[in-house]
């Protein structure tokens, strides 16, 4: 019965999403402002409505009702309930339900929380909402629908994969997914924006919000799945490069451009279309990740099932959608008048530059991603394009984008003067060539490339500590530094916290890929090995029933220079249903670095195969990633970001005039920029050379993030 | 008991055949410790034909253990790096490794990021050029002067 | 943006929707790694033949002058069993000499493996350590190497010969070189 609901459920959700898709359109079209109101009612029914569908998809999981075929395929009554819960997502047809699940949520929050666009604006947002939903609707009704029964109902389902049965996997795939389809309403922002034909400084600051919730939980969801491969996997690998890797990958690129950009659009009204078709293009992004997973095309561990019925609805979705939007786009981009006028040294370039390397580096990483389909197309001849190609591409765009995150903060917008900003930052070069210099010696192999990547995370982490300096005078004036600290804007602090979280994953990275110990020995119990300075011994192997496995488990007592650090415990695994064989790592963080012991094979008279690792520094990765994120958040904290007009006092030489603007009104047309050749000299920011004696922050640098 | 136990999950784990997700612990590593580092670098570069998403080195794969048992038993005879590439691409392809050959065919692919980057910087200076206002004509530039020196007397 | 810039988006994605068109035949199978083989000569190779007494089998037995089919096969591989059927087809009503090589096998359980399914091989031979098998380029059983009365190979089948692979693949491959 309540599958049924569900079912039924989805087909109503259908129609008020096709509603929902057209009808804004023809009310803006006839100027009727009560209709065009309806689409926000339009966004609340179909989260309803899909709401209902997916609880009940979640609630035969939960009871495991296996005459819902899907529940039979991927679930198993001796899972444990997180567990079933995340099966609902852990397949095709319910990964599907998520994705439709998220879609209708953002809608819905646009509808509630975007009071502040203009009433026919976001009409025309939610109408493209409904049509993406809809598409993905009918996808999921015509071919993937989880609410198909089964009948006679088997006794047992044929449970999950038990890679996926572990907590840090059960919540990657939301994440993603929140991620992705945050993507969406930047989307619609932006097909909304062509088809009104205009872009605004406005509606800049209306996308980025949603754009940048959409990149923290991308963020978080690529670590989240990183970090698991790491300690799930069990050699202490956590990125492979791996098509559906990089799918997820590309996408958060585009959104770290996009914010980027819009900044570039919201204070100096320009960049226009590029800004409009990263928008589109991050989204395409993720939607060629759905693709690809599901078609069939590529290999890889993150594919669902083969099905070419499926894979062609697919294709010819994304055509529609991706391929409608860039034709609106080349038909539409002549009437984004580009406007705002600046100098090859601001932080209007820096931006630019920021994102001509990470455009730059989505395309390589596609053209990698799609290179040996295209060839075996072309030529038949397969050939394999793995981590050596992406991590050679990396190094080349990167490093140049790390030396240029360095000054970016610290150039004017319009006209910067970058010997100052290099005046301020010579301490931070000094120091990473310090770094670069130890690290050459140390490693006495002289892998330059450890060098320049220890250098590069060193002089981002210090540029931005110079930055932060330079806006309240920390090193000059300790006292009174969380009083000028709070006076800073929350956007500036969360720019420069996820700033300084990539300064730390790039030295994680370097460190750990360059100096990680090893070591693969036959032990026996009592048996010692020093690991990067640390003793592990093998104190006993033991057999292990857990609920739906059995297990070898090896005890390790980890000590250094006779001082107890601690003791792992590794797994072998063998489940039964479905047969396979998994290790879990004995993971122990440690500031300097992590501990890493993995049990094999027995390898007869009482020695097992062990691998032991010393990897120095991995935590940073983590720990740079939820910068990154926490940042973002931060960031979005900023009052600034959400409501529709700035707050606060006007400065001298700031953003161009930004009018309140009333409900219903039409963005207004931006002002263009004429002469430019000899424009006043930006006003510099006060130096805070002397002490400050009010208690407010006097002139707050104006800021970009 | 304990060894009986011990014995009998060995068992039950060597029964099954499925994939594995498993490390990859090995047997025998070569006596020569520069001919196992060369060995292990070797393994990281081939791509495991089972599971595609590892090279050898981290598979647990039974054809895996096979390659890597192949690729020290080469190291060992002498052979170099590009001997034992060569080796296994004259049997899988160039698939089988996972840094893509330098050739004919995979000259866009390593250009690349040089390709892209010269087109986007291409694109934006003439786009920028396109947007740049006009510059300022004789006249223009005088009427200019004047008013800025008005400007500064007040 | 220039008038022709923007269309650059449109047309990249166009060009790589028709790659994803071309490689969706359903026949297509992503992990399937093609043969480097196809076209050139047989590797070398001698191995034991698994009925005791037997001479060992060397790539000469290929070159009989007539096409002849390589069947790698493992007692432990169930797909193994579920085109047994077609490779008896092969041998005894299609007339075709099949040459078996058990891969990574004990010689007692392919013996009982064969004596339980009946055996269409001309020859068995063992592939105790699987070096021959990757000497042909496997990467698991079964897979079927279609060699021509020259001792060259022509044509390699992946995965087990069931359904219709055995009309639409092997069969008409088999009709080119006869």
């Amino acid at each position: 019965m309540i599958p049924e609901i569900g079912h039924f459920a989805l087909m109503v959700a259908l129609v008020v999403s096709l509603l929902g898709a057209i009808v804004p359109h023809m009310a803006i079209a006839r100027g009727d402002t009560r209709l065009m109101a309806l689409a926000g009612q339009f966004a609340y029914g179909q989260f309803l409505l899909v709401t209902i569908a997916f609880g009940a998809l979640t609630y035969a999981y939960v009871t495991s009702d296996f005459s819902v075929s899907n529940v039979a395929a991927n679930s198993h009554t001796a899972k444990p309930l997180l567990y079933k819960l995340s099966g609902v997502w852990g397949n095709h047809e319910g990964s599907l339900m998520l994705w439709i699940l998220i879609l209708s949520l953002f809608s819905a929050c646009v509808a509630y929380g975007g009071k502040n666009l203009p009433l026919r604006f976001r009409s025309r947002v939610l109408a493209v909402q409904s049509a993406l939903l809809v598409g993905f609707l009918l996808f999921v009704l015509l071919t993937s629908n989880p609410f198909m029964r089964l009948d006679p109902a088997p006794l047992e389902g044929n449970g999950l994969n038990p890679l996926l049965q572990d907590p840090g996997l059960a919540f990657h795939p939301p994440m993603l997914y929140i991620g992705y389809v945050g993507l969406s309403v930047a989307f619609s922002f932006a097909v909304a924006a062509l088809i009104e034909g205009e872009v605004t400084p406005l509606w800049a600051r209306w996308v980025r919000p949603w754009t940048l919730a959409a990149w923290v939980f991308l963020t978080a969801g690529i670590a989240l799945g990183s970090w698991w491969a790491y300690y799930e996997l069990g050699w202490g690998g956590w990125w492979f490069w791996d098509p559906v890797e990089n799918a997820s990958f590309m996408p958060w690129l585009a959104a770290t451009a996009l914010l980027h950009s819009s900044i570039v659009v919201e204070k100096r009204d320009a960049l226009k279309s590029w800004t409009i078709l990263l928008a589109i293009v991050a989204f395409s992004f993720s939607l060629l990740g759905t693709f690809l997973v599901r078609s069939g095309v590529l290999t890889s561990v993150h594919a669902f099932a083969v099905d070419p019925e499926r894979g062609i609805f697919i294709l010819a979705f994304l055509a529609i959608i991706i391929g409608g939007s860039l034709a609106l786009f080349a038909w539409r981009a002549p009437k984004l008048a580009p406007s705002g006028v600046f100098s090859l040294v601001s932080r209007e370039s820096a931006l630019v530059l920021n994102n001509i390397l990470l455009a730059t580096f989505a395309a390589v990483v596609l053209v990698g991603t799609l290179y040996p389909l295209v060839l075996e197309a072309v030529n038949g001849t397969q050939i394999t394009v793995g981590p050596p190609f992406f991590e050679f591409a990396a190094t080349v765009l990167m490093s140049p984008l790390i030396v240029a995150l360095g000054f970016g903060p610290l150039l004017a917008w319009k006209r910067g003067n970058i010997s100052r900003a290099a005046q301020i930052l010579l301490p931070a070069v000094i120091v990473s060539l310090v770094f670069f210099w130890i690290s050459i010696w140390h490693d006495a192999a002289g892998l330059i490339m450890t060098g320049v990547g220890i250098a590069l995370g060193w002089w981002l982490i210090f540029a931005v500590v110079l930055e932060i300096n330079k806006k309240t005078n920390f090193f000059g004036y300790p006292r009174g530094f969380w009083r000028r600290a709070k006076g800073l804007p929350r956007a500036t602090w969360g720019m420069s916290l996820a700033h300084a979280g990539l300064g730390i994953i790039l030295l994680a990275i370097t460190v750990s890929e360059a100096w990680t110990e090893e070591a693969l020995r036959l032990m026996k119990v009592g048996d010692s090995e020093l690991v990067g300075g640390y003793s592990f011994t093998l104190e006993e192997v033991t057999p292990v029933a857990g609920p739906n496995y059995t297990a070898v488990r090896a005890h390790f007592l980890v000590e250094h220079d006779g001082h107890f650090i601690t003791r792992l415990a590794p797994e072998d695994r063998v489940y039964s249903d479905p047969p396979m064989n998994t290790t879990e790592a004995g993971i122990y963080p440690l500031i300097r670095g992590d501990l890493y012991a993995v049990i094999g094979e027995y390898a007869g008279s009482n020695a097992w195969s062990v691998r032991l690792y010393f990897k120095p520094l991995i935590s940073g990765l983590w720990l740079g990633a939820s910068f990154m994120a926490l940042g973002g958040l931060i960031s979005l904290s900023d009052r600034r970001q959400r409501i529709g007009a700035p707050a606060g006092k006007k400065r001298p030489d700031s953003v161009p005039n930004i009018p309140k603007v009333p409900k219903s009104a039409k963005p207004t047309k931006s002002t263009k920029l004429t002469k430019s050749a000899k424009s006043t000299k930006p006003k510099k920011s006060t130096k805070l050379t002397k002490p400050v004696k009010s208690t407010k922050l006097k002139k707050p640098e104006k800021t970009g993030a | 008991m304990r060894a009986a136990s011990i014995a009998l999950v060995f068992l039950v784990t060597m029964t099954f055949s499925g994939v594995a997700f498993a490390v990859a612990v090995d047997e025998k590593p070569l006596v020569d410790p520069a001919q196992e580092a060369v060995a292990r670098a070797l393994m990281k570069e081939i791509r495991c034909l089972v599971c595609q998403n590892q090279s050898i080195e981290d598979s647990n794969a039974d054809l895996a253990k096979d390659l890597r048992r192949l690729v020290r038993e080469r190291v060992s005879a002498g052979d170099t790096p590009a001997e034992v590439r060569a080796f296994l691409v004259a049997r899988y392809g160039d698939w089988v490794l996972l840094e893509p050959p330098l050739n004919q065919m995979t000259l866009f692919l390593w250009g690349s990021p040089f390709l892209i980057l010269l087109l986007v910087l291409v694109g934006v200076t003439t786009a920028r050029k396109k947007s740049a206002p006009e510059p300022l004509s004789r006249m223009e530039k005088a009427k200019l002067k004047k008013l800025l020196k008005a400007g500064e007397q007040t | 943006m220039t008038s022709f810039m923007r269309f650059i988006p449109l047309l990249i994605v166009a060009s790589i929707f028709i790659v994803f068109l071309l490689m969706m035949g359903g026949e297509r199978n992503p992990k399937e790694i093609k043969s480097v083989l196809i076209g050139k000569p047989a590797p070398a190779f001698s191995l034991p033949a698994l009925m005791e007494g037997a001479a060992p089998v060397t790539e000469a037995n290929l070159k009989t002058g007539k096409p002849i089919l390589v069947n790698f096969f493992a007692s432990w591989c169930a797909p193994c069993r579920a085109e047994h059927e077609n490779l008896m087809f092969l041998a005894h009503e299609k007339g075709i000499s099949i040459i078996g090589i058990a891969y990574k096998d004990t010689p007692a359980k392919s013996q009982a493996f064969l004596a339980e399914l009946g055996t269409p091989f001309a020859s068995v031979a063992q592939d105790l350590e699987g070096r021959v098998g990757i000497d042909w380029g496997i990467t698991g059983v079964p897979e079927t190497f279609l060699v021509d009365g020259d001792g060259i190979i022509r044509y390699r089948h992946w995965g087990p010969i069931v359904g219709d692979s055995l009309e639409k693949r092997l069969l008409p491959q088999l009709e080119e070189i006869q």
